[in-house]
C-alpha cells in the first residue's frame, strides 16, 4: 500500500463537514488545512451548499480535481459506503475519524471497511482516531489549533493508539525541543497497524527514530512488530500501558504464570533491542536523545559538574539505569586539572564525577569537556550546567556544543528549566545537543544510546 | 517438522489435556533434549527389572491422568534403595485414582532450574527459564525470550538471572555445564517453534544442572483447551 497520499497529500476531501455546526470535527480539520497548510481542502456533504463561501460538494467523485487523502467524519452507519465512494472516485487513502465500531463491539462493521479497502490496495487511518500531523503538509486532528502546542518540525515520528496520549506527548516535544516528523493515531488500527506503520517509517528519509504508544497487539502482531523492528536501522521506542498482571487466574504451569503478559513484552521488547520507555518522561528523554545520536555507547559515563551534589545524584542515576561513571586515570585526571584556571585547580575533583565547583567559569567547563571528549575513557558526557554559578554565562551552551561538533563524542546536558536560562538551554538544542530539565532524564538520554542492535 | 511419534502422543493425549510425565520425556528425547533413564512400569516386574538392570537407588513417580501436581499428593518416592521399598511404593502409587503404572528412573543432582515455554497471544512461542524446583513462584528469577533464540540469546538468558553466579561455580562449587544448558535451550527452542499452538505450556520443571550435564527431572506439557 502506498502511504505517501496520506502523509504528503496535495489535495484533501474533508468529508462530513457542517454546514451549520462550526465547531463540528470535520469543520475544524477543513478550516485548519485550508489557512495553514499548503493542501488544497474541499469540503464534502450529501446536502451540498456552501461553506465560507466555498462550495460543498455531494459527494468526493464530484470534486473537480483528483483527491489524495480523504479524511472521513461521518456517522459510523454511514462510514461502509463513504469509503466505496471514495475507492471508486479514486481517493487515495483515508483517515477515519468517526467512531463507534470495534471500540463500541462494532467488529462487523469494522471488518466490512477492512475487507473492502484490502480489496482495492487503499489504506486508510483508524477509525476511531485522530489520525495524522504531518508538519507541513496535513493535520486531520479535530482539535482547534490555538487549544493545542505542535511540535517544530524534526526526525522524530510518534505512533499512537491514543490520540489523547499522542497530543499529550507531542505538547511535551514542543516543551522540551524535540523535533516531529510524523504524529499518527492509529486508533481501531484496523487495517494500517504499528507493524505497517514501522515498516513505512523505516525508510521514511525525514524520520530517524520511532516511538509508539502502545496498549496491545492482536494475535500474533506482537512478533510481526519485533521482526519488523529487526529490520529497522532506525531506534525505536516504546511506551506501553497495560502493565499490571491479570490477577486470580489460576494457572497450572509455572512458566504461564511467571511470563504474564507485562514481562514477556517487556523482554522481548529488550531481545529485538527496542527501547522500552516506563514513562511518559522517559519517552521524551529518549526520542530526544535519539534524534540527536544515532551511535550506540558502552555506557561509561563521564561526568561534568558545577556542584558536588549534582555529580553524587547523576552517579546514583547512571547505577541504577546501568551505566558506569568510571574513576579517570591518574594521567587523565592530570591533565583535565593542568587545563582548568588557576582558581579552580586546587580545589575542583577531578575522578568523575568531574566537579568544577561554583567557582568555574566557561572555560574550565569547556577545557573539561574537550579533555574527556579525547579520552577513550569515557564514551558520552553528562553535563550539569547550573547558570546561577556564578562565574559562566549564556554562551556556555553554545561552546560546550563546539567541544560535540569537533571532537564527535556524545553529550546530555541538565539545565534547571527557566524562562531566563532559555539562551543557554538553545545554545545547547539549536546545536542538537539534547537538554533536559531533570539530572535523571539526562541519565536517560545517555542511557538510549546504550541501545543494542537486533 | 515434528516426529509422527510426538504428534501421536499429543493427540492421544487430549482427552485430559496434558501430557502424561513418560510420554512428555519420550517427547523430549525425541527432540535431543536429556532425561533420565526410565521406564514406565506396568508391572511390578518390570519396576524390579529396570531398578536391577540400572541399579538402586531409583526414584518412582505416580503416571495418572487424574494427578497433575504428583508431589502435593505424594505421587514422588525419592532414594528406593531395595527390592521391598519399590514394591511397597508400587503398590501404593498403583493405587491412585487413574493410576497407569509408575515412572521408575535414575537419580539426578544439580542445580534445579526450570526451563518453559508458553504460547503467548502476542509473541507466539516464548521460552522461559529460570530458577526452578518447589520455590520456582517465590524467587520469581527468570528470563523470557521469544523463540526461537540464539545461542548468544541462550546465554544472555543465563546471564540475566540474579542467580547467574550459583552457575559460574559459587563458593568453591564446580560451575554447571553451560555448553550443555545452552544446548538443551536450543533444543527446547527448536521443540516448541515446532509444537507451537499444538500446546499451551510447557514446565521442564526441575532441570538438573550440573558440571556434567543438564537433565530433565520433570516434564509438564499443557494442551490447549
Amino acid at each position: 500500500m502506498n502511504f505517501k497520499h496520506l502523509f504528503e497529500p496535495e489535495s484533501m476531501a474533508v468529508i462530513g463537514v457542517s454546514l451549520h455546526n462550526n465547531r463540528h470535527p470535520a469543520n475544524i480539520v477543513y478550516r485548519k488545512n485550508r489557512l495553514r497548510y499548503p493542501v488544497k481542502v474541499f469540503a464534502v456533504n450529501p446536502k451540498g451548499g456552501t461553506i465560507h463561501g466555498e462550495p460543498v460538494y455531494e459527494r468526493p467523485g464530484d470534486i473537480p480535481e483528483k483527491v489524495d487523502l480523504a479524511v472521513i467524519a461521518v456517522r459510523a452507519d454511514l462510514v461502509p459506503d463513504t469509503l466505496a465512494q471514495c475507492i471508486s472516485a479514486g481517493v487515495g487513502g483515508a483517515v477515519i475519524i468517526s467512531g463507534g465500531f470495534a471500540e463500541v463491539g462494532q467488529t462487523e462493521l469494522q471488518d466490512q471497511l477492512v475487507e473492502m479497502a484490502r480489496e482495492a490496495d487503499f489504506p486508510f487511518i483508524g477509525p476511531n482516531c485522530l489520525g495524522l500531523f504531518s508538519p507541513g503538509h496535513v493535520d486531520t486532528f479535530f482539535l482547534p489549533p490555538e487549544r493545542t502546542v505542535p511540535p517544530v518540525p524534526g526526525n522524530v515520528a510518534l505512533v499512537s493508539q491514543s490520540g489523547g496520549v499522542l497530543v499529550d506527548q507531542m505538547i511535551n516535544f514542543s516543551k522540551e525541543g524535540v523535533g516531529l516528523s510524523v504524529g499518527v493515531s492509529i486508533g481501531n488500527k484496523a487495517l494500517v497497524d504499528e507493524v505497517a506503520l514501522l515498516k513505512y517509517l523505516s525508510a521514511d528519509p525525514n524520520t530517524d527514530a520511532i516511538a509508539f504508544y502502545l496498549e496491545g497487539f492482536k494475535k500474533n502482531g506482537g512478533r510481526a512488530f519485533v521482526e519488523a523492528a529487526c529490520h529497522c536501522q532506525k531506534p525505536i521506542v516504546v511506551l506501553k500501558s497495560g502493565k499490571s498482571p491479570e490477577g486470580g487466574r489460576a494457572v497450572s504451569s509455572h512458566t504461564a504464570s511467571l511470563a504474564g503478559d507485562y514481562a514477556v513484552f517487556s523482554q522481548v521488547m529488550a531481545q529485538f533491542g527496542v527501547i522500552e520507555a516506563r514513562t511518559q518522561f522517559e519517552l521524551v528523554s529518549f526520542c530526544e536523545s535519539l534524534s540527536c545520536y544515532r551511535d550506540t555507547i558502552n555506557g561509561k559515563i563521564g561526568v561534568i559538574t558545577g556542584s558536588g551534589g549534582h555529580g553524587a545524584l547523576t552517579v546514583d542515576f547512571c547505577a541504577t539505569h546501568g551505566l558506569k561513571v568510571p574513576l579517570l586515570s591518574k594521567e587523565l585526571q592530570s591533565e583535565l586539572k593542568s587545563r582548568l584556571s588557576p582558581s579552580v585547580q586546587p580545589i575542583a575533583g577531578t575522578s568523575n564525577p568531574v566537579d568544577l565547583t561554583g567557582s568555574a567559569v566557561d572555560d574550565d567547563f569547556v577545557a573539561a569537556a574537550d579533555c574527556l571528549s579525547q579520552s577513550p575513557e569515557v564514551d558520552c558526557l553528562v553535563l550539569l550546567v547550573l547558570p546561577y554559578s556564578p562565574g559562566t554565562t549564556s554562551d556556555l551552551g553554545a561552546r560546550l556544543s563546539e567541544v560535540y561538533h569537533r571532537v564527535g563524542k556524545p553529550m546530555v546536558a541538565y539545565v534547571p528549566s527557566l524562562q531566563r536560562y532559555r539562551m543557554l538551554i538553545e545554545g545547547f538544542e539549536l546545536n542538537h545537543i539534547p537538554v533536559s530539565p531533570a539530572i535523571e532524564g539526562a541519565v536517560l538520554m545517555a542511557s538510549a544510546m546504550r541501545r543494542r542492535s537486533c | 517438522m515434528l516426529k509422527t511419534e510426538i504428534l501421536e502422543v499429543i493427540s492421544s493425549s487430549k482427552p485430559w489435556g496434558w501430557v502424561l510425565e513418560p510420554d512428555a520425556k519420550r517427547i523430549l528425547s525425541l527432540a535431543g533434549i536429556t532425561v533420565p533413564t526410565f521406564t514406565w512400569a506396568q508391572t511390578l516386574e518390570e519396576a524390579l527389572q529396570f531398578a536391577e538392570e540400572n541399579e538402586y537407588p531409583v526414584v518412582a513417580k505416580v503416571v495418572s491422568p487424574k494427578v497433575i501436581h504428583k508431589t502435593e499428593v505424594k505421587g514422588v518416592v525419592l532414594g528406593i534403595d531395595n527390592k521391598i521399598a519399590l514394591a511397597e511404593t508400587f503398590h501404593r502409587l498403583s493405587s491412585f485414582d487413574g493410576a497407569r503404572g509408575i515412572l521408575v528412573e535414575k537419580p539426578i543432582q544439580g542445580i534445579e532450574m526450570i526451563i518453559g515455554a508458553k504460547i503467548d497471544f502476542q509473541f507466539g512461542p516464548v521460552i522461559l527459564m529460570g530458577m526452578g524446583g518447589t520455590g520456582v513462584e517465590i524467587y520469581k528469577d527468570t528470563s523470557l525470550r521469544m523463540a526461537p533464540i540464539t545461542p548468544e540469546d541462550a546465554l544472555s538468558m543465563l546471564k540475566g538471572l540474579k542467580a547467574h553466579r550459583l552457575f559460574e561455580g559459587y563458593r568453591g562449587a564446580e560451575p554447571i555445564n553451560q555448553e550443555a544448558l545452552v544446548r538443551m535451550l536450543m533444543a527446547f527452542s527448536r521443540l516448541i517453534m515446532a509444537l507451537d499452538e499444538s500446546v499451551s505450556s510447557i514446565d521442564l520443571n526441575p532441570v538438573f544442572c550440573s558440571a556434567e550435564s543438564c537433565v530433565v527431572g520433570d516434564a509438564r506439557i499443557m494442551l490447549p483447551s
